[in-house]
């Protein structure tokens, strides 16, 4: 069995009078892309930061590469490259200053080729000495991904990284990703973009209120909620026959989300609006998606998901 | 990022596999990464963090000298001017330290970037010398600008050269790491700034920069004697004039003592990664 790029056992994280996390634990495989979802407050970022060395665990253990983050936090740290969630820059530096000092924090002093070969491949090259001062949030966000390169780590950590990013520089990174990946790297993510996740990662863990809900293979996630997921906007409330079927709604618009099982069933819903009087203004319908399994499963318990 | 899949990415070696040796070699380059690039935050805005201070320094000296050179004599035979060269020598180079290790602290933990230096292998004890010897260096520049501009109005006599790289260099240190205590205590610039003005300012003023506390009432001398800052500044005096307050090494004593505790306080705080680690 390989080495896991990270494991987490039984990790809490207690802060007073809240558990950000409560007893997590998963592996993640060498080579896998794999995503960390989960609503605000989640507990997604306190994990990569306990991961990271920014933040200490209550209890439990974590490992990446095999090393212990605490115990052999020096070795952990090599083996990680993390990508913030916020646009931080240090004002005083250029681009290339940027990589060169973050580089030698990891002990690397020649190392002006990697730094050439990823300025180049971030695109940053008309920039490298210009003050991060003066970068858009763009830029700024492609160094804080270089500075996570400088040491070639084996495992990558993106906490949100196209929050608040065009979507070409989106498509960009995420293609990019992709690359680092088929290059070895293991790579975690964590994204409000459900779409997103669908399409990069193989593996997905949700996690509520510092618990892991859901952990499985994306198609597996997806295999279980296979149907057919319908939007309606009526005048007037839907009839009560079709609330279990309900997976989302917004009251102030009278918008429902319905999953049904077969295509077939559509007509049935239509036919029960009918009867019962709604006036159907929009509708909208499609195959399930992450969007609704992530619904489900932040709407269930949990217990039933997790894998 | 178009040319992203043109690019020439290789796979990443394995870095975990590094030996013992090259693992001290690593550390070192990391520690003296961090310092270099502390040095490196400061002379970048060389005016402000030198300059301004050596320029506030020679302003003292020549308003104060001016107005008491010719009514005060606080060492027998020594112009009031001359005397007070050493003491505001050691004020600026005091007040340098503290501002260079805090400032740099409370920015980065502010602005979000201090996790650059989190993220990667280094040591608390690393990040301990590193943030307290570039306090130390911009402290060192400060107090030899001081001093070369305020020799050019009133030279004092340097009697025990020893004595003076000691107390500069321990009164830089003990205030170095002062500062990396408040940088990690404060969260926001405003307590960093009570930190200056109602700790760091008043027992710099109050420790005999501009009088010999010979000069004071019974309970202000023993008051004095209290203030680990009289002790930096008359040691540091003493090695110019050859005269002193105090004895030399009771001073001693007392500064590497309380370097000691603040060392001792600082590197706990870093490495318990009190509200620097959640």
């Amino acid at each position: 069995m390989p080495v896991p790029a990270i494991e987490a056992s039984d990790v809490v994280k207690r802060y007073p009078g809240v558990t950000a996390l409560d007893h997590v634990s998963l592996r993640i495989e060498p080579g896998e892309i794999f995503g960390l979802l989960g609503p605000n407050g989640a507990g997604k970022t306190t994990l990569i930061s306990i991961v990271a060395g920014l933040a200490r665990a209550t209890s439990g253990r974590v490992t990446v590469m095999g090393h212990d983050v605490v115990g052999a936090y020096r070795l952990a740290r090599r083996c990680l490259g993390v990508v913030p969630q916020e646009l931080v820059f240090d004002p005083f530096f250029t681009v290339r200053e940027t990589l060169r000092i973050q580089s030698g924090y990891f002990g690397l002093t020649r190392n002006d080729d990697w730094i050439d070969e990823v300025i180049a491949n971030l695109d940053l090259g008309p920039k490298a000495d210009a003050n991060m001062r003066s970068l858009s949030g763009g830029m700024k966000r492609r160094v804080l991904v270089a500075q996570a390169l400088v040491h070639r780590p084996p495992v990558i950590v993106l906490d949100e990284p196209t929050a608040g990013v065009d979507v070409e520089l989106r498509q960009g990174l995420w293609q990019f990703v992709r690359r680092l990946n088929r290059d070895g790297h293991t790579i975690v993510l964590t994204t409000h973009y459900l779409e997103e996740a669908q399409q990069m990662c193989e593996r997905i863990a949700m996690l509520k209120e510092g618990r892991i809900v859901a952990m499985e293979p994306t198609s597996a996630l997806l295999a279980r909620l296979a149907g057919v997921r319908i939007v309606l906007r009526l005048q007037g409330a839907l009839p009560a026959s079709l609330q279990p079927q309900v997976i989302e709604q917004s009251g102030s618009d009278n918008r429902y989300v319905l999953r049904v099982g077969q295509p077939g069933e559509v007509e049935s819903v239509l036919a029960a609006c009918r009867a019962a009087g709604c006036r159907i203004d929009d509708i909208e319908v499609g195959h399930a998606d992450l969007e609704d399994v992530f619904l489900q499963v932040m709407s269930d318990s949990g217990q039933r998901w997790a894998a | 990022m178009n040319r992203i899949e043109h690019g020439a990415l290789q796979a990443p070696p394995r870095v975990s596999d590094l030996p013992a040796r090259m693992e001290l070699g690593a550390s070192l380059v990391g520690f003296r990464t961090l310092l270099y690039k502390e040095v490196l935050r400061f002379w970048k805005v060389v005016f402000q963090t030198v300059a301004a201070p050596v320029l506030t320094g020679v302003l003292y000296l020549l308003v104060f000298g001016h107005v008491l050179d010719q009514h005060i004599e606080a060492f027998p035979g020594v112009r009031y001017t001359a005397f007070l060269v050493p003491g505001l020598v050691m004020m600026s180079l005091l007040q340098n330290a503290f501002a260079n290790s805090s400032s740099s602290l409370i920015q980065s933990k502010i602005m979000g970037n201090l996790v650059f230096v989190l993220l990667p292998p280094l040591s608390h004890l690393e990040f301990f010398a590193a943030y307290a010897i570039s306090s130390v260096l911009r402290a060192l520049v400060v107090g030899l600008g001081v001093f070369a501009v305020a020799a050019c109005v009133a030279l004092p006599p340097v009697n025990a050269p020893v004595w003076i790289l000691v107390f500069a260099l321990l009164g830089a240190s003990l205030l170095g790491v002062l500062g990396i205590i408040a940088g990690i205590v404060s969260d926001k610039f405003d307590q960093l700034a009570a930190f200056q003005n109602f700790i760091i300012m008043p027992a710099t003023f109050l420790s005999g920069v501009f009088y010999s506390v010979h000069s004071l009432a019974p309970f202000w001398q023993w008051l004095s004697r209290l203030n680990p800052f009289f002790y930096m500044i008359d040691g540091f005096r003493y090695g110019f004039f050859a005269r002193s307050d105090v004895d030399p090494w009771q001073s001693l004593a007392v500064v590497s003592a309380s370097l000691l505790l603040t060392a001792g306080i600082a590197i706990r705080m870093l490495a318990s990664g009190y509200k620097l680690r959640g």
